[in-house]
């Protein structure tokens, strides 16, 4: 359980580290980052790459910054600095509701959110937060930059939208509409391991309480996050959201598999059972937001 | 400026560990659980599942708990690293921690137990006087095969008390 041998660069900003990513692509070279899914891999010997790139040493990226439009998060925030930021919390609750479920304390402590992101888990929590979201990455390659949105980003299971050179620097959160409550809820066989699933249920209310919105990402039901807009369960007559419905929309969506933890049927069940929890949860909340803007 | 090293060579690591300065020269790939144990001769640290997931390698970096099998040393040049060896009273006795596993009987075969000391005594920082609840929360990360969990809570309580104790 020892990782095989590479070689290692410490550059100091981010154009090194796409220069070094550009001259040794050929090589498998790769970031380092927080490592939490990194370095466990190379230890059993799934991943190989013959340099890696520690951007650990770089300056202005370890940064949590809310914006007028969400919160942005740089690419060496570790999860738990994320999670305990309270400017984030009071502007994106969502945000804390997750990562608290992602791992244990000591993984978050060095894994970043933005490392999770680009890993591209089909069980990692913060892709079905940034893809309920409506969230991008930021992307610096050795032609630029650019942004890709989660619905473009997330391709396949561990597979994600960006050149071998490019290097994430960021991850914006987006803000939602006022009057939007959130959870995060998920089953896993012990607390802090990989979920069996998921959900990251959003739910809106207008002003006198009626639901005008729902969505739902899921994780660990599909080759990557799975985003549902439970709009066609929003009764719209002042009610919440139709159960029956917003199922059928789940089980449309959903694609699980079968592993050594759970059943494509379990996981099926559990998609149906979590989503009613997150929504009610998330329900619960949006009134609270107007109910405290009253 | 870039610092790049070949495979075949080595790295100068600077890391601070209980206090002391060590310079090290070390392969890239060499695991921070295997540079305290191998090259600092510090055997607390104990090695267990060598990917993350039994917390027994648990350390202290720049004073938050770590798992020491998922980071590279030569990532930590400048570190501060505390292992369970730092966990000890100043008087160089048991610190509040291993006194209080000692009272509660808190482990038996004793492998998976400096992971514990490390994440409680950082855990007692944060949060000195926890619930029973929030102790168990605490310790979840960290598999022990022998205890059933039990004393360990309990353990994480009476090292609150006694950390709590004015000091004789």
């Amino acid at each position: 359980m020892k990782p095989p041998a590479f070689t290692y660069h410490r550059p100091a900003t981010v154009q090194e580290a796409v220069q070094l990513l550009d001259a040794h692509a050929g090589e498998g070279a790769k970031v380092l980052a927080g490592g939490q899914s990194l370095v466990p891999l190379m230890s059993m010997r799934l991943a190989a790459p013959g340099h890696l790139v520690d951007i650990n040493h770089v300056a202005g990226l370890d940064t949590v910054e809310v914006t007028s439009t969400g919160v942005r998060v740089g690419a060496l925030a570790r999860h738990s600095r994320v999670e305990h930021d309270a400017a984030a919390f009071a502007a994106l609750p969502l945000l804390r509701q997750a990562l608290g479920q992602v791992a244990h304390p000591t993984i978050r402590n060095r894994g970043t959110t933005v490392g999770s992101l680009v890993h591209g888990d089909p069980a990692a929590e913060m892709t079905a937060v940034l893809a309920v979201l409506d969230g991008e990455v930021e992307l610096v390659g050795p032609h630029g930059s650019r942004s890709v949105g989660a619905a473009d980003f997330f391709v396949g299971p561990m597979e994600t939208e960006h050149a071998d050179a490019e290097v994430a620097v960021a991850a914006t959160f987006r803000r939602p509409p006022a009057g939007t409550g959130s959870a995060f809820v998920e089953l896993a066989r012990r607390h802090g391991d990989y979920a069996m699933c998921g959900v990251a249920a959003l739910v809106t209310v207008d002003a006198d309480l009626a639901v005008t919105g729902a969505r739902v990402g899921l994780i660990s039901v599909g080759a990557g996050p799975v985003v549902v807009d439970l709009g066609p369960a929003v009764s719209g007559s002042g009610g919440g959201v139709d159960t029956p419905r917003a199922r059928e929309l789940v089980d449309a969506a959903i694609d699980p598999e079968d592993d050594i933890h759970a059943t494509a049927t379990y996981r099926r069940h559990l998609a149906h059972v979590l989503t009613e929890r997150a929504v009610a949860q998330a329900h619960e909340a949006a009134r609270g937001t107007r109910r405290s803007a009253a | 400026m870039s610092d790049v090293v070949s495979t075949g060579s080595t790295t100068r690591v600077s890391l601070t560990v209980n206090g002391v300065r060590h310079d090290l020269d070390l392969p890239a790939r060499r695991l921070l659980s295997d540079a305290l144990r191998h090259d600092l001769r510090l055997t607390g640290t104990h090695v267990g599942c060598e990917h993350g997931v039994c917390g027994a390698c648990t350390v202290l970096v720049d004073g938050a708990p770590m798992r020491s099998c998922l980071l590279f040393a030569v990532s930590l040049d400048g570190a501060e690293i505390t292992t369970v060896e730092g966990c000890r009273s100043a008087d160089g006795g048991m610190g509040p921690v291993q006194q209080a596993f000692h009272e509660c009987h808190a482990l038996q075969c004793g492998f998976c137990t400096p992971g514990f000391i490390t994440t409680i005594t950082a855990f007692l920082d944060d949060n000195p006087a926890p619930t029973r609840d929030e102790a168990r929360e605490a310790v979840s990360g960290n598999l022990c095969r022998c205890t059933g969990y039990v004393n360990i809570v309990s353990a994480v309580e009476r090292a609150a008390e006694l950390r709590r104790e004015p000091t004789p």
